[in-house]
């Protein structure tokens, strides 16, 4: 069964709706929850029968767990799937996951993974039309609408950022500009010369341009920006309010990754208050990461998806490594969709130090603690003589700055004793220069380990 | 007298104080006064010059961050003994130093300058 929403919808929004505050779009956003289980069952029947049926990986696998197709006879039942996890893509490269021929494949994206093989993801035209719609619903749960003009400076190219979120943004009927990321001078040139009210980047990447803005004398305060859809890495509370605070914004999470189908997995509406999963294209559940198994609602865990329309790549019971609970309780809002918690650690961004498991976010909400702060750090673990160290570097602001001695003591002090009293371990902190920490146009690079293990 | 104090953060590794210094040289900023307070892990320049605005304006530019404070400048007589004078001024009003440098010496008129700070410049001119 094929659902994707009409090309008519997407018309009829550009032209009669303009800046009407219901998108018809994110009409399945309210479905009654029933309705919505009939939905849901429907195609996990029709996308776990497709994957059976097309891809060896999990032919073989619902084999050997003595489970078929037909076994699925409720929501409940995807229990009875076997997980998927990153390495499978990995050892199936190029095309082992693909159940579309080519012929019928009209995208390839790939994952930006720094070590061996590149995780590559296929889409369908369908596929690319649903991404589309998710995007759209995105951007309308958000208060974007048609008369918006969008910076996209997400990555263009195989990274799925960029282009998911131009065709959402064109779909939505507002003007898309297509900067990509980079040339921070060009980017606020364009924020100034063309009205643009909504920015979409990774956090870090907006941080830098905040600054760049002040460096060319520009106060972002005084633009028409009025959102910032900030995703690709996981940001803390701490940033929103600097972000916020900086620049007359208001900062919204996005949530997605490439493997699923890119950003537009599930957004966050206007109250802020978690990410709502667009669970009619892709189902959440949360697990225990120890045992596999299922958390009830509420309960945090790793999340896992299923598509459940994705065609050239269905993903069943995908384990995305990222830590989240699932809420149930009605959303101001009114959608009726769950909502995920937002997502400050990613198992992948984890490192272990002196046994103890640490975040790269912990450190951000430690740091913001302290006042004067920016978002500018680097973690950087070390090994001597069998101990692991980890310091922290932080740029020294004007306002930061002492030109006591005493005062900038306290000041490493506090910082310490923030990240200790988070994390319960000391650290060393470093005080750098101002523009000495690397700045990146996509996606922050938080941990240099240097340990040799 | 109050006089103007320029001081600039310093990572602590070889070349660092070359920056701000350059920057200065190259503007024709002489500097008048200047001491280096030094840490494990950093280093703070202070240092007096001519004209403290434009000076943080040329090292701004060079990427440098500046602050201003307000410190003290005293004439004390250049010989032994002269500058235990006014530090009993200071203990009787019962005033810390944060710390203090001196201007060069040398000077025709036999006094020396030095430059204090202190928590409240105003109240140590009065006292």
């Amino acid at each position: 069964m094929k659902v994707v929403m009409a090309q008519e919808c997407i018309d009829d929004a550009r032209q009669s709706f303009g800046t009407a505050r219901f998108h018809p779009a994110s009409a399945p956003d309210f479905l009654p929850r029933p309705q919505l289980g009939i939905l849901q069952l429907q195609r996990l029947q029709s996308i776990v029968r497709r994957a059976y049926q097309r891809v060896s990986l999990y032919r073989q696998r619902m084999d050997e767990m003595g489970v078929c197709p037909e076994d699925i006879r409720s929501l409940a039942d995807i229990a009875r799937l076997p997980f998927t996890v990153k390495n499978d893509l990995r050892d199936t490269y190029p095309n082992g996951m693909f159940a579309s021929p080519m012929e019928e494949i009209v995208r390839l994206h790939a994952s930006s993974g720094t070590t061996g093989k590149p995780i590559v993801v296929a889409y369908t035209a369908d596929d690319v039309k649903i991404w589309s719609e998710v995007m759209v619903r995105s951007l309308a749960c958000y208060g974007l609408h048609r008369g918006d003009v969008i910076q996209v400076s997400y990555g263009y190219g195989l990274f799925t950022g960029g282009l998911g979120v131009h065709y959402g943004a064109e779909a939505l009927g507002a003007t898309v500009i297509p900067t990509s990321g980079g040339n921070s001078e060009r980017q606020i040139m364009f924020l100034k010369d063309f009205g643009v009210t909504v920015i979409c980047c990774t956090p870090s990447y907006f941080v830098h341009l905040v600054e760049k803005a002040q460096d060319m004398g520009v106060d972002m305060k005084q633009l028409p920006l009025r959102a910032g859809v900030f995703g690709a890495e996981p940001w803390t509370e701490a940033m929103r309010k600097y972000v916020q605070e900086h620049t007359n914004i208001r900062a919204f999470d996005i949530y997605g990754l490439s493997e699923i189908v890119g950003p537009g997995v599930a957004a966050e509406c206007e109250c802020q208050c978690g990410l709502h999963v667009f669970e009619d294209h892709f189902y959440p559940e949360v697990i225990n990461p120890e045992t596999g198994e299922v958390l009830p609602d509420g309960e945090e865990g790793e999340l896992v998806l299923t598509t459940l329309s994705k065609q050239a790549m269905p993903m069943i019971r995908y384990r995305t490594r990222d830590i989240t609970s699932l809420e149930t309780e009605p959303c101001a809002c009114g959608r009726t969709i769950r909502r995920i918690r937002r997502i400050g650690r990613r198992s992948d961004d984890m490192f272990i130090i002196r046994g103890v498991n640490i975040f790269p976010s912990q450190i951000e909400t430690a740091l913001m603690a302290v006042d004067g702060t920016v978002p500018h750090y680097q973690i950087v673990l070390t090994r001597a003589q069998g101990l692991d160290r980890m310091e922290i570097r932080v740029e020294v602001t004007p306002e930061l700055f002492s030109d006591k001695v005493g005062a900038m003591e306290t000041l490493q002090k506090k910082i310490a004793h923030s990240v200790l009293s988070i994390t319960g371990i000391h650290a060393q902190i470093s005080l750098v220069e101002p523009q000495s920490i690397p700045r990146s146009e996509g996606k922050a690079r938080r941990v240099l380990d240097q340990r040799n293990m | 007298m109050k006089i103007r104090q320029l001081s600039v953060f310093l990572e602590n590794r070889p070349g660092q104080m070359k920056l701000p210094c350059r920057a200065l040289a190259d503007a024709g900023i002489n500097v008048l006064a200047m001491t280096l307070a030094d840490t494990e892990k950093f280093g703070i320049l202070r240092f007096i010059v001519k004209d403290p605005a434009a000076a943080q304006q040329v090292l701004e530019k060079a990427g440098c961050i500046v602050k201003q404070t307000e410190v003290l400048a005293v004439q004390v007589d250049d010989r032994p003994g002269g500058l235990v004078k006014l530090l009993e001024i200071f203990e009787k009003a019962n005033m810390t130093i944060e710390y203090m440098y001196a201007f060069n010496t040398n000077r025709p008129d036999g006094k020396a300058t030095l430059a204090f700070r202190v928590e409240d410049p105003d109240a140590a001119i009065k006292a």
